[in-house]
């Protein structure tokens, strides 16, 4: 008996829910549709784009709408690495790069002179400001024509192709001293290549493991 | 009085939790971005196998094992890439290239100008008005390369090209070894990222500018970098 008295219970419970959640449905198409709920509703065309309030749509159908906020950037390797310290390295990130050297070039100098407090000069014949003033902008140079490499012992700072050894040129450039030769046990981490081939052809990386 | 002997534990606890975290985040990337889909593990740019070429690359959610951890990686749909090219050297850029994931494509518009620059270039829009390309996205099965216009498009997981041993260079940081060893281990090694590549020929951009790189006066320069947007 009481058995029955909890089925009878839940039945109506059960109904009552089913029928709170349809009222609930029809209320999102009709007053709750907005451009931003990630859901096909109201006279849009697609997902938060065309009819008469959003954005239209490509014309594929497919949603490009929207405003995107900048989470991470990235020029030259190796700098958040080597010269980030905390907090620092978040703001870095959301920086454009044209405040980038007024930011942080004082700081990526302290830096500099806390890794190698013997800092004088570099094998490209850098100081302290000029180098961490050259660092600070966080863009890779691209050269219009001809070699494109981090460094290759000719050119410098042409581009970065794959496969180049751009940690040992770092440290050799903050530890190396003038001619390259100081702190030989800080200049070359004894990683000489990656560990798989890359291919002359695109899209030129390796497979995946 | 036991009360505030708890909570001195719990500060305690707090403090220990802290800086665990700062030593791990200290490795990579930043920690706002470290590990999201977001997070840009690496940036290269280079003339092609044709010269009349350039190649981007970007590499992004770093450090991914072999495996099922590759197999369900993937690009997110609210993640838009961004290639930036300055030509005339004012670190503000002129053109962008754009990728984004839709469906089972990749997705790519530009290069063209943005609607938003210089200091306003932390916002972007997607640039519709301008050519959309697609390729399908690569699993490491089914390799998927577009070649449309003279553009090659390539979206899925690769091999993490990036090679140091960064737990020694971390312990010589620490202060407990003063010099890297002859043989090196390589922290990268066996690990995948997802790779987005995109190579186009150069007279699709503008000509870029003399007197840039000091070390190269002459040759004419572009300055690019590649970053991360989240759709708010």
């Amino acid at each position: 008996m009481k058995t029955l008295k909890y089925i009878t219970l839940f039945a109506a419970l059960g109904s009552l829910l089913l029928f709170t959640q349809c009222k609930d449905d029809d209320d999102n198409i009709i007053i709750n549709a907005t451009c931003s709920d990630g859901v096909k509703n109201g006279d849009e065309t697609g997902i938060d784009c065309g009819g008469s309030m959003c954005d239209p749509c490509d014309e594929s159908g497919l949603d490009f709408s929207g405003v995107y906020i900048q989470e991470d950037q990235m020029g030259r390797p190796s700098i958040n690495t080597m010269f980030g310290t905390l907090g620092y390295r978040d703001t870095y990130n959301v920086t454009v790069p044209s405040k980038m050297q007024v930011e942080f070039q004082s700081m990526m100098e302290s830096k500099l002179l806390l890794l190698n407090p013997n800092y004088t000069t570099n094998v490209w014949g850098l100081d302290a400001t000029a180098f961490s003033t050259l660092l600070s902008n966080d863009v890779l140079w691209l050269a219009e024509t001809g070699e494109t490499t981090y460094s290759n012992g000719v050119d410098i700072l042409t581009g970065r192709a794959l496969g180049e050894d751009v940690m040992n040129t770092t440290l050799q450039l903050i530890y190396g001293g003038a001619d390259g030769t100081e702190n030989p046990g800080l200049t070359d981490d004894g990683v000489p290549s990656n560990d798989a081939q890359f291919s002359n052809s695109f899209p030129y990386l390796a497979p995946p493991f | 009085m036991k009360k505030s002997k708890l909570f001195a534990v719990i500060g305690g606890l707090g403090m220990v939790a802290l800086s665990a975290f700062l030593m791990s985040a200290d490795h990579m990337d930043a920690p706002s971005v470290k590990g999201s889909s977001a997070d840009i593990a690496d940036f290269y740019a280079f003339q092609g196998e044709n010269n009349n070429n350039f190649v981007f690359v970007a590499n992004i959610q770093g450090l991914l094992p072999a495996g099922q951890a590759t197999e369900q990686a993937v690009f997110d749909e609210s993640v838009l890439i961004e290639f930036n090219i300055d030509k005339d050297n004012d670190l503000k850029e002129d053109l962008v290239i754009q990728a984004i994931k839709r469906g089972d494509s990749m997705h790519f518009f530009g290069p063209a100008v943005p609607e938003y620059t210089g200091d306003e270039g932390l916002r972007s829009t997607i640039l519709t008005s301008s050519t959309r390309r697609s390729v399908k996205i690569s699993t490491i099965d089914d390799i998927e390369v577009a070649e449309i216009d003279g553009i090659k498009l390539f979206a899925g997981p690769r091999e993490d090209p990036f090679f140091f041993d960064l737990n020694k260079y971390n312990i010589i940081l620490a202060g407990d070894a003063t010099e890297f060893s002859s043989q090196g281990t390589d922290y990268y090694a066996g690990k995948n990222v997802l790779s987005v590549v995109i190579e186009l020929p150069k007279s699709m951009l503008p000509g870029g500018t003399v007197g840039v790189n000091q070390f190269s006066p002459d040759t004419p320069m572009y300055n690019v970098w590649v970053e991360s947007k989240r759709k708010i």
